[in-house]
């Protein structure tokens, strides 16, 4: 077993945290430990610099206002920015989405501008989708359903350099009729899947971990409660 | 309920003639509301006698079915949903409105907590003439209140502050120093309470210092206390007596209540939302034989069960848990990730038979502890 200890950024929880995402940071520390690594969670907050240095790193949803606090603090210290460019995976949950994309429109109609490292750009839809919503990962290395509860105004248009994270069996995902889901970028996977996404896709979850750990395989985990949710929220 | 509804079809202006003459307190916030109400009530009862809800039926249908219970009451307590506030402080031109706190509540339902401060703001901005009594250590709700020019300020807690990271009035971020607050983007700053509380005493204006003890649990509860009171003193009320009426509330809508359910002694806790979840997680008694917690997921509760990760569960050691309720595989994989062992047994009668005997707590949302309630009464009825 490793020596050194992963550590999973949970970036900004105290802003981009409206929706239980910070679940996700629990899920892979605790999928780690359970493996017998040493894991931990390094909570930046709005008063902190965003380190470059971690292993991944995990952001939340947020409303209007804490999500411009973040873009600005993501732009002023760009640590995530270059953790993305050596490879480092980062997760990004719904207004997260659009805080790393180009720009995002407020629901006011202010275009803010974003982090930059997903190629996307947001605007309000007519009507906010909430609900269960399945994909049809088309990720490779995923070969499950993703379920998840999406919650967001917005619709996300990709560019060229990003792809979906699935095509949309049931809910509405990134909303612009393409049938996409989510937005993949390098090292990047963004994602309107609450649940928190993780806790609910054990699949993604270790997609993850052996992208931050360099391997092809982990042992699995038992976890029968973890499947039941599965079974029960697909057939939602 | 039914009763209301007709009512109100048959003459929207009911509220307000049936509010006419009377003087009102409203309650209002996303937690505490029932408890509140209930405190206000008794509190006011000891000036002369009181209409309120019995059953927390807070939209329109409900306050008027409740102002109906009594025409000759001259005193009204009554529970308001938060987004019904403005329009019922409208027909009913209330003597005092107290604001408890605003946090998240369902997601998927609601919609923004920031925009339901606006409304608020909005509404009270209308009745300059109403004390409005504020819970200071809530950032939204002290925005609610900023502008009005009669407001009594009350320090009554903030169990749960994720929810105003940044200022409501600026968007920039809110500093917290102790019990203290400011935003950076502006003077709003925390203002200088009136009334406050700590484990023995209610502190109020002139010097009052005033024991407290209450029959209900928790610190949260404490808070709602000095906010009722505060309320029935500016009602007129005598405060030692308003003191003692609210510190012998029990039982709220069976909230609180204990029930033998065969070999169990059953200790009920309602919990709606993130804030209320960590604020009754505290009030379980940790030398209990088994503690069920029980999550549905029905519309009333809110179908997005995703705020369960930001409920801290991490604090069970040597309790014995049940996972339960409609949603409570959900729960249960929360409890997974969050090492806490556990049993999974979705019906929450069961869940509770499962508990070695003795004392139980059971912590239940919305749907979930009343359709538990439902089903101890019909268990009742049979044995």
């Amino acid at each position: 077993m490793s020596e050194s200890t992963v550590r999973i950024g949970l970036v900004l929880p105290d802003v981009m945290g409206t929706y239980g995402d910070g679940g996700n940071a629990l899920v892979l520390r605790q999928r780690l430990r359970m493996r017998g690594h040493n894991a931990e969670i390094v909570e930046i907050g709005l008063n902190d610099p965003v380190p470059e240095s971690l292993d991944l790193y995990t952001l939340g949803g947020a409303e209007d206002a804490a999500q411009r606090l973040a873009t600005r603090h993501l732009q002023r210290y760009p640590g995530l920015q270059r953790a993305a460019e050596r490879g480092a995976p980062v997760l990004a949950i719904c207004a997260a989405i659009q805080v790393l994309g180009h720009w995002y429109e407020t629901s006011s109609g202010e275009r803010v501008d974003g982090v930059g490292i997903l190629d996307a750009t947001t605007s309000p839809q007519q009507t906010r989708a909430i609900g269960e919503i399945v994909i049809r990962p088309t990720l490779s290395g995923l070969t499950q359903p993703l379920t998840g509860f999406e919650n967001h105004r917005g619709g996300t248009t990709l560019g060229s350099d990003a792809t979906g994270l699935g095509r949309v069996d049931r809910g509405v995902g990134n909303g612009v009729g393409d049938g996409l889901e989510g937005a993949v970028q390098g090292s990047v996977i963004g994602t309107y899947l609450h649940g928190p996404v993780l806790a609910r896709n054990p699949e993604l979850a270790d997609h993850l971990l052996m992208r931050a750990l360099g391997v092809d395989s982990l042992p699995p985990l038992d976890l029968p409660e973890v499947d039941l949710l599965r079974q029960e929220r697909l057939r939602a | 309920m039914i009763g209301g509804l007709v009512a109100l079809k048959i003459d929207p202006a009911l509220m307000k003639q049936l509010g006419h003459g009377r003087q009102t307190v409203l309650v209002t916030g996303t937690n505490g509301k029932s408890t509140t109400t209930r405190m206000t009530a008794a509190a006011l009862e000891t000036i002369d006698s009181v209409v309120t809800q019995a059953d927390g039926a807070n939209m329109d249908a409900g306050i008027v079915a409740a102002l109906a219970t009594d025409l000759r009451a001259p005193l009204a307590a009554i529970e308001v949903d938060e987004l019904h506030t403005p329009h019922v402080a409208d027909a009913l031109d209330p003597r005092a409105i107290v604001l408890l706190n605003l946090t998240r509540d369902q997601l998927d339902r609601v919609g923004e907590i920031n925009m339901i401060e606006r409304k608020l703001r909005e509404g009270l901005k209308r009745h300059p003439d109403a004390v409005i009594v504020a819970n200071c250590d809530d950032v939204l709700v002290t925005s609610a209140a900023y502008d009005n020019p009669n407001v009594v300020w009350v320090a009554a807690g903030a169990g749960w502050a994720n929810d105003s990271v940044s200022c409501p009035r600026t968007g920039e971020p809110i500093v917290r120093e102790g019990d203290h607050w400011y935003s950076t983007g502006s003077d709003f700053a925390r203002p200088t309470p009136d009334w406050w509380v700590d484990d023995e005493n209610l502190y109020g204006p002139d010097g009052l210092v005033l024991p407290l003890k209450l029959t209900l649990p928790g610190r949260a509860n404490r808070g709602n206390a000095a906010q009722a009171v505060a309320a029935a003193v500016a009602l007129g009320a005598d405060p030692a007596k308003a003191v003692a009426a609210a510190s012998v509330v029990e039982e709220v809508a069976g909230r609180y209540k204990t029930v033998q359910v065969g070999p169990h002694s059953v200790h009920m806790l309602l919990a709606k939302n993130p804030a209320g979840w960590q604020e009754a997680l505290s009030m379980i008694d940790p030398t209990v034989d088994g503690l069920v917690i029980a999550v549905n997921g029905q519309v009333p509760d809110g179908e997005d069960l995703s705020w369960l990760w930001d409920v801290r569960f991490e604090h069970f050691e040597g309790v014995q848990v049940v996972a339960a309720g409609e949603r409570g595989t959900d729960l249960a994989v929360r409890l997974t990730y969050a090492g806490v062992e556990h049993t999974l047994v979705p019906d929450p009668l069961k869940a509770i038979a499962s508990c070695p005997p003795g004392r139980v707590e059971v912590l239940a949302n919305y749907t979930a502890f009343r359709d538990l309630n439902t089903a101890i009464a019909r268990r009742a009825a049979h044995v």
